[in-house]
């Protein structure tokens, strides 16, 4: 038997989680372009995921005294690889939609442009320099 | 309290799980599809922790666990393939 404390904040967790869950698939449903959609199921989403993941750990904490370690598996697993898929479908999606691409980002508001289109100056100088050591040769 | 929670929760879920089908099905882009099947995802593992709830069980996590790892890896070799041509160079 578990405390009621306890219970209460497992239900609120599970509850938060269904919530953030449900707020990040009606972004990706409703948002215009993937660029703002891209936002709703990685952020809200792993959020939610996140809540979830922990109101399971309590559970099986108070309720059998062990705490189980694949909740915290799952939870690390999910966070680290989020920003990993959404880098991955930003990156496919800027480089896809390459000629157009200027008009659909908006602009960085900085002398440099966008990593993935525009190199850097870092990256011309060094660019420079290997050609110097070229001619060098 | 918590099969309330967790009824409310498989509600949820599963009308996320409906949006997102909804997202699946009307993409205009195929990356829009991705990012659909990877939400799909991990609606699905959350659906597996509030079924292991509900059934009060730790059964179910291995199943979360392996949804996880191949929801990642099928995103990254569609998003490698969209970019390169090739999954494995």
């Amino acid at each position: 038997m578990i405390h009621a404390l306890a219970e209460a904040a497992i239900a609120a967790l599970i509850v938060t989680g269904a919530f953030f869950l449900l707020v990040g698939s009606l972004g990706l449903a409703k948002l215009p372009d993937l660029m703002r959609r891209l936002h709703a199921p990685t952020k809200s989403t792993t959020l939610g995921i996140g809540s979830m993941l922990i109101a399971s750990m309590l559970y099986f904490l108070t309720s059998e005294g062990d705490p189980s370690i694949h909740e915290l598996l799952v939870t690390l697993f999910l966070f680290l690889t989020a920003p990993v898929t959404a880098q991955m479908i930003a990156k496919a999606y800027i480089l896809r939609e390459r000629a157009s691409a200027h008009e659909i980002l908006p602009d960085t508001g900085r002398p440099v442009g966008w990593a993935t289109l525009d190199p850097g100056p870092a990256d011309r100088i060094a660019e420079a320099e290997r050609s110097e050591a070229e001619a060098e040769c | 309290m918590i099969d309330t929670a967790c009824a409310i929760a498989l509600f949820a879920v599963a009308a996320a799980m409906g949006l997102t089908l909804y997202r699946l099905a009307a993409g205009p882009d195929v990356l829009d599809r991705i990012l659909a099947l990877d939400t799909l995802v991990i609606n699905a593992i959350a659906l597996i922790v509030v079924v292991g709830l509900w059934y009060r069980t730790t059964m179910y996590f291995e199943a979360a666990l392996l949804f996880a790892m191949v929801g990642f890896l099928t995103t990254v070799a569609f998003c490698k393939y969209l970019l390169r041509g090739n999954v494995i160079e």
